[in-house]
């Protein structure tokens, strides 16, 4: 059974301009033992989803889903005092900005004590050692020195390694780590990758990896979830999805990337993500998409087979050319280049 | 905007000979003064229609390096000419005119827009600083540069909060050209911005060097960006640098081992192209306090007894200048 299992999970929050579906339809299993990496650009709804799971959004979101499990127990069906007792626990989350997660005002080894406090039944004595213990497992030197120094003290990439550590600190089953080394330069977002990988593996806990970057993907990831304007629009393992997109949103991105690139100019994909108010009515990247044809702009397609990545799209591609599966799908009209 | 005269392709226009920038700071309030050195002794020069990237993670010095060169700050040591002209040398009418020659693009466009000016205001603000243009002939060039960078005209009378950072990232970059500079600083100009819209942005940047024959000294810490936009390459770590090359002697063959660790630290984003990780240990050390010796050392882990004691001087080696005792000529 999954560790974490959502089905068609919508997000909806009442703004001043009415209602507006940051996620919508997401489907999404997390095993133990398994590395799945949400992609998706700013507004695609990756943070939204993975925060109405932690029961972290504010009052105006009104979060719905067919399923919405965890190890077992239905979130929906909750208490928020018993949700409170498995988040932070059992489900972890770090952030992207480590410098602004940390309370400045305490050290972070009280910050790190009341985590164990809140959670754990361990004395004050017990405490410290475990917080000792921890900071030496994310790599940090001279750890009980370390405790007493404020987060202003520390460097980004210490920080996120503190922040690590108040993650695992009550072994959970689910960490997830939204952006974890946006902020970071590469050699310590490196170092950071390398730790997240290594204490996966040693404790078997399931991770959600929320990310912009196709590189960190390609470097970590077991599965990938690609997210756009909400939708889910393509899911498949990590090596088939860099071996063939099949949506062509997916496909897009990737080629849009300077390091795929040979030629001067890039293929860049026109326009940019809708908002709020400029969603398109049925396939949300078709005034964006290179094969857009008529069917694209009067219904929503709805996914295809796994072995096509479960693409949301009417005609998924094969080998990056559209290929039609059923028998009534239509031609694609001449597709307007990049 | 194609009648100005364009330089011959093979002038440098910056030439930049031991650059030193220290900063004093204090430590604490009671502390002693400590001097940081931010950049201790860059060289390089710049041709026009050539772009340079500078490669170094925080606390390199790089954005130092930018601020030099765009005249904001004056260097501790050292010299900088700016089409063969000594800035430091240079009264205060040249050095207005070289400022202008000089412009540059910074990494946060939520951040480098005045929020309480319109786009054709932002844009027209520099002609009537520096020019004596009549106002007819502004407004002409400000619709001319909207239109070049990529701006709907209507956009002229909205504010910057209206805009997303792709489009606003347009508005500084058109900003930065009206006064057709020779030199453009582009400082991580696309690292805020999200990868469909980044590679518009990229082609922007392309196609205006092209039409304008513009010098770029891109700072970035985007391997993968700066594969695809660089002619030469300039690595920095902790103010010095430690290699400069074309951009095929650097991604083809790296040598210095900072320059390795960074490669291979960057991720592909294509599993069959996996390579040996090298992953360096710790951090930079403090520009307050740097390393004897090789300023790598610490980290580096080719480094012998001579690393920590003697700085190695950046050399010609198979096909690039790199400074490193381990690298054989």
């Amino acid at each position: 059974m999954s560790l974490l299992d959502i089905r068609n999970l919508r997000v909806r929050f009442a703004t001043r301009g009415g209602t507006f579906t940051a996620v919508d339809g997401v489907d999404l299993s997390v095993d133990p033992r398994e590395i799945v990496a949400v992609v998706g650009e700013s507004g695609s709804g990756k943070s939204v989803a993975m925060l109405a799971v932690m029961g972290l959004l504010p009052w105006t979101a009104t979060v719905e889903a067919d399923v919405l499990s965890f190890d077992g127990t239905d979130l929906r069906a909750l208490s928020k005092a018993a949700r409170r007792r498995i988040v932070g626990r059992d489900i972890a989350m770090i952030f992207q900005e480590p410098m602004t997660s940390l309370n400045p005002c305490f050290t972070v080894g009280f910050q790190i004590r009341e985590m164990l406090r809140a959670h754990t039944g361990l004395d004050r004595a017990a405490r410290q050692r475990r917080a000792v213990e921890l900071l030496a497992k994310v790599g940090i030197p001279e750890p009980e020195r370390r405790l007493k120094s404020y987060p202003h003290q520390m460097s980004g990439g210490m920080s996120q390694r503190v922040m690590i550590a108040m993650a695992i600190s009550c072994d959970p089953k689910l960490l997830i780590a939204d952006e974890p080394t946006t902020a970071l330069d590469v050699t310590i977002q490196a170092q950071i990758l390398d730790l997240l990988k290594a204490l996966q593996r040693d404790t078997g806990m399931g991770l959600v990896l929320i990310t912009h970057d196709m590189g960190v993907v390609a470097e970590v990831a077991d599965r990938v979830l690609v997210q756009y304007a909400g939708r889910p629009v393509e899911t498949n393992t990590a090596q088939a999805l860099f071996a063939d997109r099949h949506h062509p949103y997916t496909e897009a991105l990737l080629a849009a990337l300077p390091e795929r690139s040979t030629a001067r100019r890039l293929p860049a994909i026109p326009g940019v993500v809708p908002g709020q108010f400029d969603r398109p009515p049925a396939c949300v990247f078709e005034p964006r998409c290179a094969f857009a044809f008529r069917q694209c702009r009067e219904a929503a397609p709805t996914p295809a087979a796994p072995e096509l990545g479960r693409a949301l799209c009417h005609i998924p591609l094969v080998g990056g050319v559209p290929t039609p599966v059923r028998a009534e799908a239509h031609r694609p009209r001449d597709g307007v280049p990049a | 905007m194609s009648a100005l005269p364009v330089a011959p392709p093979a002038a440098t226009v910056v030439d930049a000979r031991d650059l030193r920038r220290t900063y004093e700071v204090r430590r604490g309030f009671f502390g002693r003064p400590a001097s940081v050195k931010a950049l201790s002794g860059v060289s390089f020069s710049l041709r026009a229609g050539e772009t340079l990237a500078v490669v170094g993670e925080s606390g390199s010095g790089k954005s130092t390096l930018s601020r030099l060169v765009t005249l904001i700050e004056p260097p501790t040591a050292g010299a900088l000419l700016i089409e063969g002209r000594d800035v430091s040398a240079a009264g205060p009418a040249e050095r207005r005119q070289l400022r202008r020659d000089v412009q540059i693009v910074f990494q946060n466009p939520y951040g480098s827009l005045n929020p309480r000016q319109t786009i054709a205001a932002t844009l027209e603000e520099p002609l009537i600083v520096n020019t004596g243009m009549p106002k007819a002939e502004r407004r002409e060039a400000v619709r001319a540069a909207m239109a070049r960078v990529g701006l709907r005209p209507e956009f002229a009378a909205r504010y910057p909060h209206m805009f997303s950072g792709g489009q606003r990232q347009r508005i500084a970059i058109a900003r930065a050209l009206m006064l057709r500079p020779k030199i453009l600083v582009l400082d991580e100009p696309v690292a805020a911005l999200d990868v469909s819209i980044r590679a518009q942005v990229l082609n922007l940047l392309a196609d205006l060097q092209d039409e304008f024959g513009l010098a770029y000294l891109f700072v970035s810490h985007d391997l993968g960006v700066v594969e695809h936009i660089a002619d030469r390459i300039m690595v920095i770590y902790l103010g010095h640098a430690v290699e400069i090359g074309t951009r095929e002697a650097i991604f083809g063959a790296p040598q210095h081992p900072y320059t390795r660790a960074l490669l291979s630290a960057t991720p592909s984003a294509d599993p069959t192209r996996r390579k040996e990780r090298i992953v360096l240990k710790g951090e930079p050390p403090s520009p307050i306090d740097p390393p004897s010796g090789c300023v790598f050392h610490p980290r580096c882990p080719l480094a012998f007894d001579r690393c920590r004691v003697d700085a190695p001087p950046l050399e010609a080696k198979r096909g690039r200048d790199v400074a490193c005792w381990a690298v054989e000529a």
